[in-house]
């Protein structure tokens, strides 16, 4: 079976991306396939299909208000199902990134902790769950967000299951030469 | 077979029992891994929200790393999320080539390269195609007689690529199970979502979802996964969805290689079933009931 295509590597930030993205959904029929597939449609306060409608329109202040997109989990149910083949779950991955790019955090919570992930990443090339979440709890800076974690922080200490070295800030980091080259090609586009 | 395998970094400390068993049952059936030298996380669910060639850079280089050893073999990924990320790095690379040639020019930095062409597998495609039923039942010292396992298969190991079972009704995990000597608990639930990555983030949300999944499973003794990121979402937060929905909605979950691996005989170092966070009594007494009785016998 057939995946649908995805999106390449290449690709404009800011405005040509949202240009992009709406070019990707010229052939949507507004058949409503997606919102019927995704499991997080009932919280989102505008629906998938809704939201390809608003981006084919350029209604970029109101989608980006919107906590839709933060809200899908890339279950790939839509992608399979949209009967036109759109690559639907990259679109929604796509519009992530001109949030984050353009500084559209309607939802603080979800830009700050994938960038505590990817600092993590950078620095040791692999995560470090302890020193992630603590960065993260400390970048959101609103103390019921911890506290929500302590039920699994603790079970997860208590199997040994927690990697607890922490460093300082800064630092030179594991994949910083990848990390540069990535942001200097994306510049140079 | 030989097969590069690709732990990622959960499996290093908060799945450390689904690496364990995956580990110890390929070596039981006779099959090498070679750990990937120097691997590096493949981006998860957060590359693709800040960049698009980070996100295929990231698992790149693994695939990288692999390729440069010389040694030919396919890529074995007991993670779907991993799985999905080095899969679809692959598949670009191979048939897009600005893609690869721009991964290529920042894989550059480290002085390597990918030329595609790594067959990327999941650990459930390799088990349930490679090793397949009549090998387990071959082996069987433990008989999961009297077992009812709901298998709970989630979304990127069968989405968006989906070649190796079926998207919406997937069954590779079934004759798996029977050959292991447990029934196979039918449920709608098998390839739902339980969230993902979306708990840490929107954790209401996601806790909706797993309750669905966890009352559907009512009636079986275990769930079955294949992935720990389902796995936690579906162990982590079971009495307060109980309490959420008003009922004892609390179930035994294992990982698939733990469930095989017990019925193979792994040693219990083997199978480090004492990491799992939810393993109920009820599932424990069976599982040692089944232990009093006398193995399959005469094979
Ligand atoms: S399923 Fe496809 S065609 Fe139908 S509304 Fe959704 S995006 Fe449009
Ligand atoms: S991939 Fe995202 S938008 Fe599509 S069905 Fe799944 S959660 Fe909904």
């Amino acid at each position: 079976m057939a995946q649908n295509q995805a999106s390449t590597g290449l690709e404009t930030p800011g405005r040509g991306l949202f240009a992009e993205i709406s070019k990707n959904l010229r052939a949507c029929m507004q058949c409503g396939t997606c919102t019927g597939s995704c499991g997080s449609a009932s919280k989102m306060d505008y629906t998938p299909r809704q939201v390809w409608r608003m981006v084919q329109a350029g209604m970029k202040e109101e989608i980006f208000k919107s906590r839709t997109f933060w809200l899908c989990s890339s279950c790939y149910y839509c992608t399979l199902r949209c009967p036109r083949g759109l690559p639907l779950t990259d679109t929604m991955a796509a519009l992530k990134r001109v949030a984050t790019a353009e500084g559209y955090f309607s939802d603080r919570k979800s830009p700050v902790f994938y960038k505590a992930f990817l600092d993590n990443v950078r620095k040791y090339g692999r995560v470090r769950e302890t020193e992630m979440m603590t960065r993260y709890f400390l970048a959101v800076k609103n103390p019921a967000v911890p506290l929500s974690f302590v039920p699994l922080g603790l079970k997860l200490m208590a199997k040994g299951k927690m990697d607890v070295r922490i460093s300082g800030f800064g630092g030179s980091g594991k994949l910083d030469r990848l990390y540069r080259k990535v942001m200097e090609l994306e510049a140079a586009k | 077979m030989k097969y590069f395998y690709y732990p990622g970094c959960s499996l290093e400390h908060s799945a450390k029992e689904y690496d364990v068993s995956a580990r110890a049952l390929m070596r039981l059936l006779g099959h090498e891994l070679i750990e990937v030298d120097d691997w590096t996380c493949c981006g998860a669910s957060a590359a693709d929200t800040t960049s698009r060639l980070l996100s295929i850079v990231l698992p790149a280089r693994n695939l990288a790393l692999a390729q440069k050893s010389g040694v030919r073999a396919d890529m074995l990924v007991p993670c779907s999320s991993c799985y999905l990320n080095l899969r679809r790095a692959d598949d670009l690379i191979s048939r897009d080539g600005l893609t690869a040639d721009l991964t290529n020019r920042v894989l550059k930095e480290e002085g390597l390269s990918y030329a595609g062409g790594i067959r990327v597998r999941h650990l459930l495609d390799v088990l349930a195609n490679d090793i397949g039923a009549e090998a387990i039942a071959a082996g069987l010292k433990q008989s999961l007689s009297g077992l009812s396992v709901a298998p709970y298969y989630g979304c990127q190991a069968l989405r968006p690529f989906s070649d190796f079972d079926d998207p919406e009704q997937p069954h590779s995990m079934d004759a798996l199970i029977g050959a292991a000597g447990a029934s196979v608990f039918d449920w709608s639930m098998a390839a739902k979502c339980c969230g993902a990555g979306l708990m840490t983030t929107k954790k209401e949300l996601c806790l909706e979802l797993v309750a669905d999944i966890l009352g559907a499973a009512k009636g079986a003794d275990c769930i079955a996964t294949v992935c720990p990121m389902c796995q936690m979402n579906l162990e982590i937060s079971q009495k307060k969805i109980s309490r959420m929905r008003g009922k004892a909605l609390e179930i035994a979950i294992v990982y698939l290689p733990q469930l095989l691996g017990y019925s193979l005989g792994l040693p219990r170092d083997g199978l480090r079933l004492d990491l799992n966070l939810a393993l109920t009594g009820s599932f424990k007494d069976l599982l040692a009931d089944m232990s009093k009785q006398v193995a399959v016998p005469g094979r």
